[in-house]
Formats: C-alpha cells, structure tokens, sequence
C-alpha cells in the first residue's frame, strides 16, 4: 500500500463556487488515480462527484484535469505522476461547465458532435450483402475509430478556449471518420468537406498540438483535422481564409524560397476583401511600432530556384 | 408529464437497437439511461459477434451455429431461440454493417471472420478487438440521426405496474435530482448485467442488475440466475478482460511448468473449449499446484508483433499499463474472473416478460440462448437479434393499446421522495454502502463461483441475510440534489441485494452440475431430474423458486466434450 495525496477542485451545484479539498488516502502500489479517488468516494467523503465506469479506458467516463492536464483517471498510474508521494491536482475538464466537482456538463460537446451528421450516409438502398470495401481504406479508419468521446481533446483545446463556435478535435475526428470511409456517396463527402471549410471547422484549428497529446486512446484530432483540410483543398474548397492562406504560403515558399509575411497576409484574407484588409490594419501598426514590420520588398533568397525545383518535383510526384 | 409509446430503459447495445426498431415502427419512443449511451458496458465487448455465413471454402450453416450454441449451454438453452438467433444473424451483421461499422475485411473487401471459443466452425466477425466500442458507437451515431429523445443520466426507481401491465417507470434525473413518472404504453428493459454483486468482475461499475431487480419486483420472474459466467482471461491485478479473441487468433495458456494444460481436458478444442469448462481447467492447475501467485498465463508470443498490433492493440495496452507486461515478449498473468450472468428476466422469443407491457433483451433478459453458459460472440449477437424483436414487438403492444392510462402521479414521486429523506435523515450506522457491497461482492466471489457447494452457499446466503438488515440502516450522507452518487449507488445497492440472493437461491435448488454450475457435492448434470430452468419469483416472505421445462427441437442432450 501506499499513500495518495489528492488536492481536488471541487464545484457546489447549490452556492456555484468552487474551492479545492485535499484528501489523502492508502491505495495499492499498481492503483491508477480513478481507484484513489474511487476509493476516497466510497470510504471518506460519500459527496464527490465524478463519472466512471469501466476502469479499463474504454467507457471514456472519467476524464478530468490531472495536474493542469485532461487525461482519463483510470489510465494514470499514480507511481508515474506522483513517484514520490507528490500531491496530485485533479479538476475537472476545461472548455466545459462544471455540473457538480469533477462532472462537468457535455452538452456542448454532444451538440458539436450532432453538428457533423455523424452518421454514415452511403448509396441507398443498401446492398443486400456487406459493402465491397479496401482493407486498407477501412484500416486508415481504425485509428479514429478508437476515439472513445471521453472530451480530453475538447476540455484541453486552445481554439476552443477563444472561439466558442469552433467544431473541436473531437467532433472533427468524428468528421473524418466519414468522408474517409469508402462508403459514403460521393454526394455526402462533397456536402460535408463544404461544410467543414466553413468558419468553425477545420481552418480553425491552430495546430497547438494539445489534443495529440493528451488524448488518451492515440486518435492523434490534429492529424485528422489535417487530413481533412489537405481533403476538402483536393476538392476544391479553397474560396476560404485558410485554404487561401495555405495556399499564399506555399507560393510564397516556392516562388522566392521564404515566406513573404506581409503578402501572405493579404492572399489570406483575398486581395480583393478591403473591409478585411481594414481590419489588419491595427496589428500591422503594432508590428511597425515594435520594428517587425516584414520588408515591403521581398527579395528572392540565394539558391531560391532549387526550392523551387523540390516544390515542382513533388507536384509532379 | 411525459408520455411515449414505447420507453426503452439502458442504451447498451440491446436498448439502443430495440429504440431503433421501434421508431422504425413508426411509434414514439424513448430511452431512459442512467449514463450516457455511449458509456454503457457495451463498449467492454471485445471479441466480435458471431453469425454463420457460409462462404467460400466454409461448411457452415445456421444448424452448426445453433448446435455450438445449444452444446453450449449445456443443453440448457432453449432451441426454438437459438434456432431464431442463429438463422437472424447474418442479416444482422449485414445491417450492422450498412449502419457503419468497420467491421474487418479480407483482401478482397469482403468481411472477414475469427475463430472463437466453444465454435466448430469459424464465424466471429471483428473490429479489431473493440468489437462492442465499434458497434456501440455506430449504433449511438443512429441513435441521433433518429431523433428520438434520449433521457441522458436518468435513473429508474420503479416500474409503474396497474392493472397488471406495466405503464410506465418512475425515474430520477440525476443531474437535477427531481424525480418524474414517465408514462409508457410499453416498457423494454435492456439495463445490462450484474456484475458489482461480485467482486472482482470484468464489468463496470454501472452493472448492477437494475432491471433484473425493477422487474422482479413487479412479479416478474428471473431464470437461471444460478448460471454466472467467469471468463478465463481475466488479467491479474485490477482484473480486465483479456479478449477469447485472443486465443480464437492462436494464443496459448500454459502453467508453471510451460505446459499447455488445455490438453488434459479438452484434448479436441484445447484453449478454445467453452469458456466454463477452461475456467474450471484454469483453477484445477493452479489448485494443483501448477500456477503462480493464483494465476496461469496467456501466451501470445508465437503470434508476432504485427498481429498482436493490428487485432489485439487494445488488450496488449491492458496488459502493458495495468500489469507491466508485454504480451509481445511476455506471457500474461490470467485467473478466471466473473464476468456474465446467462440468467436474466425471463422472455419469450420477441422479448415479452410475463407482465404485458413490459419487455426485456440483451444481459439483463434471459430468452434463453445461453442455457448454463454463453459461447464467446454470442452476447453481441444476442443484444442486436433480440433487441431488435423486443423493439418491434413492444412498438405492435403500443399500437394496439388505447390511451395511456391514468396513473397517480404525485402519489409515486412522493413515495420515493419520502424514501430519499428517510435514507438522508438516519443516523450515521458506522458503515457504508460501499462496504456492505464490497463484502457482497467477496462473498459471492468466493462461494458461488466456478465451483461451489451447499455450505458455501449457505454462508453466502446467511451473508446476504445479514447484510440487508444493515443495508436497513443505511445512511445516505449527500444531502444534495445535484449528481448524489451516494443516493443512487445506495439504491443500485438495493437491486443488487435482490439480484445475489436470486443467484444463491437458484444456484442452492439446483442440484447438479451444468454449464457455469459447477457443484462439488453434486458433480455430474442429471438430465432426468434438472433438464429444466429455475425461475425465481419476489415475495414479501423472500424469493420463491420453481421451475419450467427446456425447449429441446432437434437436439436431444448429449454427453458434453471439447
């Protein structure tokens, strides 16, 4: 046995304050962080509150704020975060309402979920056997499906954080999810990269990699959100600020061998959008009181035609 | 008030696929959970789902299915179900698979099969080894393309019986605490199984036996609720399911001394006899002396990286995080742990309890396929072949029933809310909840397991006893409304009492061996005498036993050898 000492953010439905409480508590050397608080629910303090279920990470219950970040409770072993008897910060999950401590309010989430259609929509009506499918079309999607919706991703997200109307990791995953599976009508993976272009969806994440590393059933949000962005530009959707962006960086890249910041900024928003280009206005003077104010001329680097020569070698790829 | 046609209570897989049919029906439904649907234990499925396909190179057929399945049970299992179970599956798999499910595939796109325990032919369709996630997930995403209102993180307190139908549920919406009567023309229990009566057990800690015991109550009876399941790979430690998927890919069980033991008592199907017979196998060779630390080990080694990577990820991570060891280099700990309970509300083949206006499918009803014990990757079938037929029968009951009938409404919200206060206002005993289970649960786990004998049983039977007159004093310390866990694990103790004593009760009248029954006083199963299920009925005085016949169509009892 060994001791555990918890400090627990603690949220009261009735006064709508939060304080933390401290417990400390004698658990097997193996236990995972969910057993201690488990066990300090059942044997110290009956009133917490906390989601759990399966204890073997596949419920997708109990995740929470372990030390600053969302992890599932029962995929923590204590001898690896407190190896020494450090007092463990537990809280609940960000970019949600707390319902009561460690319960935190999913609607949000749900919603966002609902927001993709997540449901597969292919050719009706259905065959009268099994879709025709590559092995390996279906195994790229194994690693989404592995997604297990516990919110760790969404409750760590910086996007999120600053714009309530962004889809989230993962919602988005779920998105992927469908338009790579070779079932759905091509209809349905057109309607839906449309949809996922727009403000809110994918060119809204801002690559922080936050929900790579906490989620805890390896579904990588971020590569997926990629994914789909590299998908829907395939398709065409490119009249947005993020394909534009892309797009503008890349040409910058390869026509003079950097980046033409100042460039890159107007591509972004279209040459063409004044009231847009206005409002950019503010932080290019900041940037010019500061000196970063990037060169108005922008001069090609030394040896600039040999990144040239890789970007056409991949496009011919 | 609200008010559907058709409330299915649980959304598990069974609950989920019954609510989908019946709003197929065209009638209004809902479903009432007390976690999120895709939290349910479902999810803890691993393995895959069993249908007989045929195809290329295969001789299989719908008999063979039935017949693994009715060797099974121990000849327990009532074959005009099994027969329907068994004919329905492929058309079900088919569904599953136009819903979405990413089952795996050969590499001609086509979907492919594993080999499963207690199964003459090859026919266990997969995702992986998140089977249950996989399919509990899709089911969900046509849970809310449907529409249909979900009662998200509600608890049942009890069923609305009047005259003699069932009409509704009295329920708590636990993240308010206000307590409502939902009025039903039918009523589908698909709550799952009971796993927190034993400790330890492979399920999560939501399985208490809710509907079993809502059930009960009422006047409906429970069969075969002596046959528990203890699942042979359980893994040492915390006690995580080590899928039978593993051992359907090759996987071996050795004892201390290497030895693949399987051999002495299965000589035929080795590792993949029927689940109780290698539990049983299991605490011979360590009773014997051949195990380390009450455990024998899961061999994998010989099937390679690559494939332990891509079919058994998830279980090589349990093995990995919850007892440092890799199942690529290393052979895994495994003791038998319970894990099912074949037993259940008692049905007929479209899921009808004894109760009009009230239905059951999935773990918590027992139609019976699984007789005295369930083959690997039948349980997945069962939850969708029948909770598709509980979902259209209740759906036809609604429609021909009137109007909802008049209930007293504040009469019942008041009774459970006078309960929350008396159980709020007693003084403290000195004792949980917690550990009234926790003794419960040891109890059980040590006398009415994989063997067990009168004397056993009656101690746990004199446990039990005891611990409902302390349950009586029990004190529940929240006095909140919002999220009181220590209120509703309080009442979930409360089913669970009824469900363990259901179990000893059943499991002390039969006396025989069959199946997950395995007695020490009574070794050999006696078809002339027992070749019939036991039903348990509620009463004031305690439960009741009798018994129903067996449906035997066309295969007479054998003697049972793997």
């Amino acid at each position: 046995m060994t001791t555990v000492n918890l400090k627990v953010k603690r949220y009261d439905p009735e006064t709508k304050e939060s304080r933390y409480q401290e417990y400390s508590i004698d658990v097997d050397e193996n236990a995972a962080l969910l057993d201690a608080i488990i066990a300090v629910r059942e044997y110290q303090d009956p009133t917490l509150a906390v989601r759990c279920s399966c204890r073997s990470a596949i419920c997708g219950s109990c995740g929470m704020r372990v030390n600053g970040h969302a992890r599932l409770a029962c995929k923590t072993k204590l001898a690896e975060i407190a190896p020494n008897g450090e007092t463990v910060t537990v809280e609940p999950m960000g970019n949600m309402k707390p319902i009561k401590d460690l319960v935190t309010d999913m609607t949000a989430f749900w919603d966002k979920v609902k927001q993709i259609q997540p449901w597969l929509r292919a050719q009706q009506p259905p065959p009268d056997h099994e879709h025709i499918a590559k092995p390996d079309a279906m195994m790229d999607l194994a690693g989404t499906m592995n997604c297990i919706m516990c919110g760790c991703c969404v409750s760590d997200c910086a996007s999120l954080e600053v714009d309530q109307n962004f889809i989230g990791p993962a919602a988005l995953a779920k998105a992927y999810r469908f338009v790579g599976d070779p079932r759905e009508t091509e209809q349905a993976r057109d309607d839906r990269l449309k949809e996922l272009s727009k403000y809110g969806g994918v060119w809204d994440c801002t690559h922080c990699f936050e929900c790579v590393q906490v989620c805890p059933k390896d579904v990588a949000p971020m590569d997926r959100i990629l994914d789909l962005r590299r998908t829907a530009m395939e398709a065409g959707y490119q009249d947005n600020y993020g394909a534009k962006h892309s797009n503008s960086f890349a040409k910058s890249v390869k026509n003079s061998g950097w980046l033409n910041e100042a460039r890159v900024a107007v591509e972004s928003f279209g040459v063409d959008d004044v009231s847009a280009q206005l409002k950019m206005l503010p932080t290019g003077v900041r940037a010019l009181l500061r000196g970063k104010m990037p060169p108005l001329l922008h001069h090609k680097r030394p040896g600039s035609e040999h990144v040239k020569r890789i970007f056409q070698e991949m496009e011919n790829d | 008030m609200p008010e559907h046609d058709v409330l299915i209570v649980g959304a598990g897989l069974a609950g989920m696929r019954a609510g989908i049919e019946s709003f197929r029906n065209g009638v209004d439904v809902a479903i009432i959970t007390k976690v999120h649907p895709v939290r349910s234990h479902s999810n803890a499925a691993q393995g895959g789902i069993n249908a007989a396909m045929g195809g290329e190179g295969s001789d299989d057929s719908w008999e063979i299915h039935a017949y693994d399945t009715v060797k099974g049970s121990d000849w327990l299992g009532d074959q005009d179900a099994i027969e329907i179970m068994a004919r329905e599956a492929p058309q079900d798999i088919y569904e599953l698979e136009h819903m979405g499910v990413i089952f795996a595939r050969d590499e001609y796109g086509r979907l492919t099969t594993r080999n499963f325990g207690g199964a003459s032919r090859q026919r266990t369709f997969f995702v992986a080894d998140i089977t249950g996630q996989a399919i509990l997930h899709v089911m969900h995403e046509q849970v809310l393309k449907s529409g249909m209102r979900v009662y998200e993180e509600w608890f049942v307190l009890s069923l609305i019986k009047q005259d003699g139908a069932c009409v509704g549920v009295v329920a708590m919406d636990i993240i308010s605490g206000a307590v409502e009567v939902i009025r039903a023309k039918a009523v589908v229990l698909a709550t799952g199984g009971i796993g927190r009566v034993y400790e330890p057990s492979t399920n999560g800690l939501i399985c208490t036996g809710d509907g079993h015991a809502l059930a009960y109550r009422i006047g409906a009876p429970m069969m075969d609720m002596e046959m528990v399941q203890y699942h042979p790979t359980t893994l040492k430690g915390n006690g995580a399911l080590l899928t039978e998927g593993a051992r359907g890919e090759g996987a071996y069980l050795i004892n201390s001394e290497g030895d693949r033991f399987m051999k002495t008592y299965a000589p035929s199907k080795m590792e993949l006899a029927s689940r109780d017979v290698v539990s049983r196998s299991e605490i011979t060779e360590i009773q014997e002396g051949r195990g380390v630390d009450g455990c024998v080990f899961l061999d994998c080694r010989h099937l390679g990286e690559k494939l332990i990577m891509e079919r058994l990820g998830q279980i090589y991570e349990l093995a990995l995080e919850f007892a440092n060891v890799d199942m690529v280099k290393d052979p895994v700990p495994v003791r038998p742990g319970m894990h099912y309970i074949m037993g259940g509300v008692k049905t007929d083949v479209d899921g009808a309890t004894q109760i009009p206006g009230l239905y059951a499918a999935g773990e918590g009803a027992n139609i019976s396929i699984h007789g005295g014990n369930r083959l690997g990757a039948n349980s997945l079938l069962e939850t969708v072949v029948f909770g598709r037929r509980a979902g259209a029968a209740a759906a036809e009951y609604a429609q021909q029933s009137g109007a909802h009938p008049a209930a007293p409404e504040s009469d019942l919200i008041e009774a459970q809310c006078q309960k929350f206060q008396m159980l709020m206002d007693r003084p403290d005993p000195g004792f949980t909840t917690a550990k009234l289970r926790l003794e419960m649960g040891v109890s059980m786990d040590k006398n009415v397991s994989v063997y067990r004998d009168e004397a056993g049983m009656q101690e746990t039977l004199k446990t039990l006893q005891d611990l409902r007159a302390r349950f009586d004093k029990i004190c529940v310390h929240d006095k909140g409304k919002v999220y009181n866990w220590n209120l509703y694990s309080t009442l979930e103790m409360e089913n669970m009492l009824d469900v363990a004593e259901a179990i000893v009760v059943s499991a002390l009248a039969r006396k025989e061996s069959r199946g997950a029954h395995a007695r020490l006083d009574y070794t050999e199963r006696d078809d002339d005498e027992w070749l019939k299920h036991t039903l348990v009925y509620h009463s004031p005085e305690g439960p009741l036993i009798d018994f129903s016949p067996v449906t035997i169509t066309q295969w007479p009892p054998e003697r049972r050898v793997y």
